[in-house]
């Protein structure tokens, strides 16, 4: 069929597209780099051993043994008198060999069983579960030494053994992940196209299982091979066949005459389990990309933010903010400026709507003023005035003092943004015995207070539960209690109504304009949304990259805005788009004609 | 009577769908005719993208039917199913968990094709015309969805449903991810490919002003079932139906004198003193 | 809660039932030959079946499973085959030995990769790289190795440890104390190295939380957000990590205790390997396995403690 080759053809490619960029960020990591480098040295010695290795495995000289490091043996003679380095390359094969068939089991069984439970579910999801935690509680190392008594010294069989113990790391590991890719809407739209559960399996799924699987099994193979000397050190190895494990049961037999034998072994275990922790890693970071920013400590963004330029601020706003940029320091050292030159004040009693479309940078300029920037993220010039203090000059232990009592803050998302272990009223009552002072019961009546203020039916019900059993505006309203707690002057409010319905967003906008005039509250209302702009805001500042554009009375942008891009904005919104035409009546296709009709 | 008016492409009636105990549809009714849009517009959880699942068959029904073209399709099995792709597609909310980051954007295109068993060469010409319809550069084939934006990715996502020239694309949410600027010239986007090849839109959203933007008829849902249906006009612009009338009310219109009269109005109704 | 505990309960004794008939069935099949290998290669046939028939092992192997079990409960595991000690009182006089060493050893790796991850965790920048290059070294080596090094260095170089051999606490604390510092340290070194990264990754993900920002936001001092919420949110994730440890030690104890002689359960689980003592086998694994499953319930019930999500479903 010509289907089957296109598919040949495409595949291949987008494997190997994917794969290059991982690759490149792969030999970027100087230290996987150079674990890769070392691990394959290891291999490569194992299998050439015969030729690398100055004499044979069980050659002996009886006037070596035990002999230290010298000429003829460099790394000295072992307890029988053979040479230790031919013995420490030749040991690679039966290491090395023996902790891969543990990994190619546990793979192999782990990885199509998880496959089948992640993707069909069902009973044999159950079942496998089921069976993955069995074999995971079993203490393996002593199944091992209790199998002896059935097999003998049969390393082969035991590492068997091993890997089937091991196979539910990679069942839970791939079960979890076909799970999580299942649910995702692009097998939605792979099922609604009509593809079979086998190329969606091996089109969509193995591509996103693949990497973690390989991640994995360098980590299983470090472990196989721990375990395997382990196995051979405690003496049920195969004594005929020098391993690494056997050749520490050596240097253990002999640890009063001959402690040389000690280190060769072990280091060499060492130094091979490290690597593949280190490729394991180093393809970790690779696959999660450009995510992996070094993070510069902490110190550097207070040195920065203290350098900022004084500037006599407005000694009536409540909030100034003055030719403030933010930026994002990048692997290379370099900055990536995400808020340029930004000003605007803020007066006691009234809301600045600070609008712009994702990327603008209205939330970063929202949480610099809390100076609650994500971990890279610094203010890198311009100030900050509170009621005429510079706020770039607190201490961070200052600014603690301000954040709560001074300005308070409203989050986006209402349910990632409560602790998800403590009950409502426990979070509501903390900020105000710890920051606002008060006592146990005091702090008790004000948050139920507080909880009824904002709009909440049943106080005390909410006080008592925790958040997953709230909905989301009544988790929006715990928030805003919250936010108020501690009688701030000014209110951040990034996108507060967001993630809400429509309904609901009625009534937090309305809570929202109740409060900001019963306290007298600054509020900056951080938005996308037009109309939540027209519905509470005094004044507005539009956003564009990282830059105000337009700023200025509500009234006056609605009607006469000035700035091109403001104007492109409110022409995008829907609210006065014109309806459409009637339909014109027309017969359906009785049969599609497919796509080269 | 006209006999055109009678062939529904989509007839959906009493349709009765269960998440274990939860009922998300309760006998849910609505037709759809060929080249026309249905907007649902409901809030979280009103069962409106259930009732769209149900349509594409990644939700089971419980009862109640589906006809397409006259013939039932709400309990079809994995061959019928696909079968029926050829004519049902489907354009989802997110554009960046609805394609596969993995795949380069020429894939993602052809995969649709790959079942119907299109050729290789037909197939990458078709990738073409897609990418044209939807204004992508061509060479947009052989990039990853992640060198594009939001928007870009949507119209991705709609080349897609596109591509094998299908009678009904159910649209989940399609442009509610989007910012404001790109929201408005996706919409023209679906609006332009409906007038130039006939292709009907179950198109489900939350905001009123982007269903009525786009739709013939609207349908409101709320708690699994439907409250008003009617032409987009009137039901976006004189709601008969309370909940309808305080979902109108509730959404702010971006113009501070208006929205200052329509809260009054909100206010007033709810039985609350304006502040 | 009380139901939770009910079924994570049950569901532990459901699991220690199979793990009894899949080890008794395995272990017993090849049981028959047993007889002859105890008697020697002379016995006769009529002294085989004889012997058989004291051992029981002429019944079916349900009903050989069933006795078994029967006693097993009552805390009768049957005797040794080959030195008539009861079992129990093997087990008894050996658990207390590998216990010490591992149950010490948890501890000291809890408060230090705790300590250590979160200062990773919380400071990042170089401290952190330091961490996480510490871990992988620490992880590579074997920890029975490290356990020869340091008998090695300290022990028969220096001479500040003894080499081998186990003092029980009641005889003499300091005695003790020096017996199991060497192996506690060797198992300490592995554990910490391994379990403090993934604390320091449990809590870097907790601290990106929305959460965490919004009580920042709300003037809570640092040293609360992060010992108060982000320890215990990241709390389920180290205790499941420490628990895996801890059962990694209880089987690495074999190799431990030979390191250092040690007169604990791995041993005896070597020696009866070694011997074909069934019965003390089957003692020892199912002694091991109850361990196991103890650690997996307690697992259970702290991380329902912890997460009312766990608690009230």
């Amino acid at each position: 069929m010509s289907t089957v080759d296109l598919e040949a053809v495409t595949t291949p490619a987008v494997a190997t597209r994917q794969g290059r960029a991982v690759l490149r960020r792969f030999l970027r990591n100087p230290l996987a780099v150079i674990a890769s480098l070392v691990f394959l040295a290891i291999v490569l010695s194992a299998v050439f051993a015969l030729w690398l290795a100055p004499y044979g495995a069980n050659f002996t000289k009886l006037a070596l043994v035990t002999a230290p490091p010298g000429e003829e043996f460099l790394l000295g003679g072992d307890g029988a008198g053979r040479d230790v380095l031919s013995r420490l390359i030749y040991a690679g094969q039966l290491t090395l060999a023996g902790s891969f068939l543990t990994v190619l089991v546990a793979a192999g069984l782990g990885v199509s069983t998880g496959l089948i439970a992640g993707y069909f579910g069902g009973w044999f999801d159950r079942f496998g579960g089921w069976m993955a935690n069995f074999l995971i509680v079993l203490p393996g190392t002593i199944v091992l030494v209790a199998m002896f008594t059935l097999i003998g010294p049969n390393i082969i069989i035991t590492m068997v053994v091993l890997g089937v113990l091991i196979a539910p790391n990679f069942f839970r590991l791939v079960r979890n992940l076909v799970i999580s890719v299942r649910n995702e809407l692009y097998v939605d739209a792979a099922r609604v196209s009509g593809l079979s559960d086998g190329r969606i399996i091996s089109r969509h799924i193995l591509s996103v299982v693949r990497a973690p699987i390989i991640i994995m099994a360098a980590s299983v193979w470090g472990i196989a091979i721990v375990v395997q000397a382990g196995l051979e050190f405690i003496g049920l190895g195969d004594p005929t066949t020098p391993t690494w494990g056997s050749m520490l049961l050596d240097a253990y037999n002999n640890i009063y005459i001959g402690r040389h034998l000690l280190l060769p072994p072990g280091l060499m275990i060492g130094l091979t389990v490290g690597a593949l922790i280190l490729i394991g890693n180093g393809l970790r970071d690779a696959l999660n990309g450009e995510e992996a920013i070094m993070v510069a400590p902490r110190q550097r963004v207070k040195d920065t933010a203290r350098a900022a330029v004084a500037v006599p601020s407005v000694p009536e706003a409540l909030l100034e903010v003055h030719g403030l940029s933010v930026g994002y320091a990048g692997r290379d050292g370099s900055t990536k400026t995400v808020v340029r030159s930004v000003g605007f004040t803020i007066a006691r009693g009234e809301i600045l709507g600070l609008v712009g479309e994702s990327g603008s940078g209205k939330t970063q300029t929202a949480l610099s003023v809390l100076r609650l920037l994500p971990e890279g993220g610094m203010v890198t010039g311009g100030g900050i005035w509170l009621e005429g203090q510079n706020l770039a000059g607190f201490s961070d232990a200052q600014m603690q003092a301000i954040r709560g009592r001074r300005i308070g803050y409203i989050p986006q998302e209402p349910m990632s943004n409560l602790d998800p272990l403590f009950r409502v009223g426990s979070q509501l009552c903390e900020p105000l015995q710890v920051v606002g002072g008060l006592s146990r019961q005091e702090a008790r009546d004000k948050a139920l207070a507080l909880l009824e203020r904002v709009g909440i039916a049943d106080p005390h019900r909410v006080f008592m539960s925790y958040p997953h059993q709230i909905s989301g505006g009544m988790a929006q309203r715990v928030l805003i209690a919250g936010a108020l707690s501690c009688d701030p002057d000014l209110l951040i409010a990034d996108e507060p109504t967001t993630a809400l319905d429509v309904t609901v967003q009625a009534e937090i906008l309305d809570l929202i304009r109740d409060l900001q005039a019963e306290r007298n509250l600054g509020v900056l209302m951080v938005t996308h949304n037009f109309g939540v702009v027209a519905d509470l805001c005094d004044r507005v500042a539009v956003m564009r990259g990282g830059e105000i554009v337009e700023l200025g009375p509500v009234n006056d942008i609605f009607a006469r805005p000035q700035h091109d891009y403001t104007r492109t904005l409110l022409a995008s919104t829907l609210e006065d788009a014109p309806v459409r035409p009637p339909l014109v009546p027309r017969p359906p296709r009785q049969q599609s004609a497919g796509a080269e009709a | 009577m006209s006999t055109i008016a009678t062939t529904n492409l989509l007839e959906v009636d009493e349709l009765t769908v269960h998440y274990g105990k939860f009922q998300a549809l309760k006998g849910v009714s609505v037709t759809l005719a060929p080249g026309e849009t249905l907007g649902l517009v409901g809030e979280s959880g009103s069962g409106k993208s259930t009732l769209g699942r149900a349509v594409l068959g990644l939700a089971e029904v419980s009862s109640g039917s589906i006809r397409y073209l006259g013939r039932e399709i709400s309990r079809l099995d994995r061959a019928g199913r696909r079968a029926l792709s050829r004519e049902i597609q489907v354009v989802f909310q997110d554009p960046y968990t609805s394609l596969n980051a993995m795949l380069s954007v020429g894939d993602i295109l052809v995969e649709p094709l790959l079942v119907q068993g299109t050729n290789g060469a037909k197939a990458r010409e078709r990738v073409q015309e897609l990418l044209d319809q939807v204004r992508l550069p061509s060479d947009a084939a052989t990039r990853l969805p992640r060198e594009f934006s939001g928007g870009q990715r949507q119209r991705i996502a709609i080349a897609r449903a596109l591509a094998i020239n299908p009678q009904l694309i159910v649209c989940d949410e399609p442009v509610s991810a989007l910012d404001l600027s790109t929201q408005a010239r996706v919409i023209d986007l679906f609006i332009e490919i409906q007038e130039r090849t006939g292709v009907a839109y179950l198109f489900i959203s939350h905001d009123l002003a982007v269903v009525r933007a786009i739709s013939h008829r609207v349908a409101v849902m709320s708690g699994g079932k439907i409250v008003e249906q009617g032409p987009a006009d009137q039901v976006t612009s004189a709601p008969k139906d309370d909940y309808t009338r305080r979902l109108l009310m509730a959404a702010p219109v971006p113009d501070p004198i208006a929205q200052a009269e329509r809260r009054r109005a909100r206010l007033a109704q709810a039985g609350k003193v304006p502040a | 809660m009380t139901g939770y505990v009910i079924q994570r309960f049950a569901s532990a004794m459901l699991l220690l039932l199979t793990i009894t008939a899949v080890a008794y069935g395995l272990i017993y099949s090849g049981g028959a030959e047993v007889s002859r290998s105890i008697l020697g290669e002379l016995a006769t046939d009529e002294q085989v079946a004889a012997k058989n028939v004291e051992l029981g092992l002429d019944q079916p192997l349900p009903i050989q499973y069933g006795n078994w079990l029967a006693n097993a409960v009552r805390g009768d595991l049957g005797r040794s085959w080959f030195s008539a000690e009861r079992v129990s009182d093997a087990i008894a006089s050996r658990l207390g030995v590998t216990l010490s060493i591992v149950s010490v050893a948890i501890l000291i790796c809890t408060v230090i990769s705790v300590a250590l991850g979160a200062f990773a965790a919380v400071r990042r920048g170089w401290w952190d790289r330091a961490v996480q290059i510490v871990s992988v070294i620490g992880e590579a080596l074997p920890n029975f190795w490290v356990g020869l090094l340091l008998v090695a260095t300290f022990a028969i170089s220096l001479r500040l440890f003894p080499a081998t051999g186990f003092v029980p606490l009641n005889r003499s604390p300091l005695g003790w104390l020096s017996s199991i510092t060497l192996p506690v340290t060797a198992l300490v070194i592995g554990g910490v190295a391994s379990a403090a990264a993934q604390v320091r990754g449990a809590l870097i993900d907790v601290l990106s939380r929305d959460y965490i920002r919004t009580l920042r936001a709300r003037g809570l001092p640092e040293n609360r957000v992060i010992l108060r919420h982000a320890l215990r949110n990241a709390a389920p994730a180290a205790i499941t990590v420490l628990s895996l440890q801890f059962i990694g030690m209880i089987g690495g104890a074999v190799m431990i205790e030979k390191v250092f002689a040690l007169p604990g359960m791995g041993t005896l689980a070597i020696d009866a390997t070694v011997r074909g003592d069934i019965p003390v086998i089957m003692g020892v694994l199912i002694t091991m396995a109850l361990i196991v499953v103890v650690v997996n319930l307690f697992v259970d019930l702290a991380n329902a403690w912890i997460n009312p999500k766990a608690r009230l479903a």
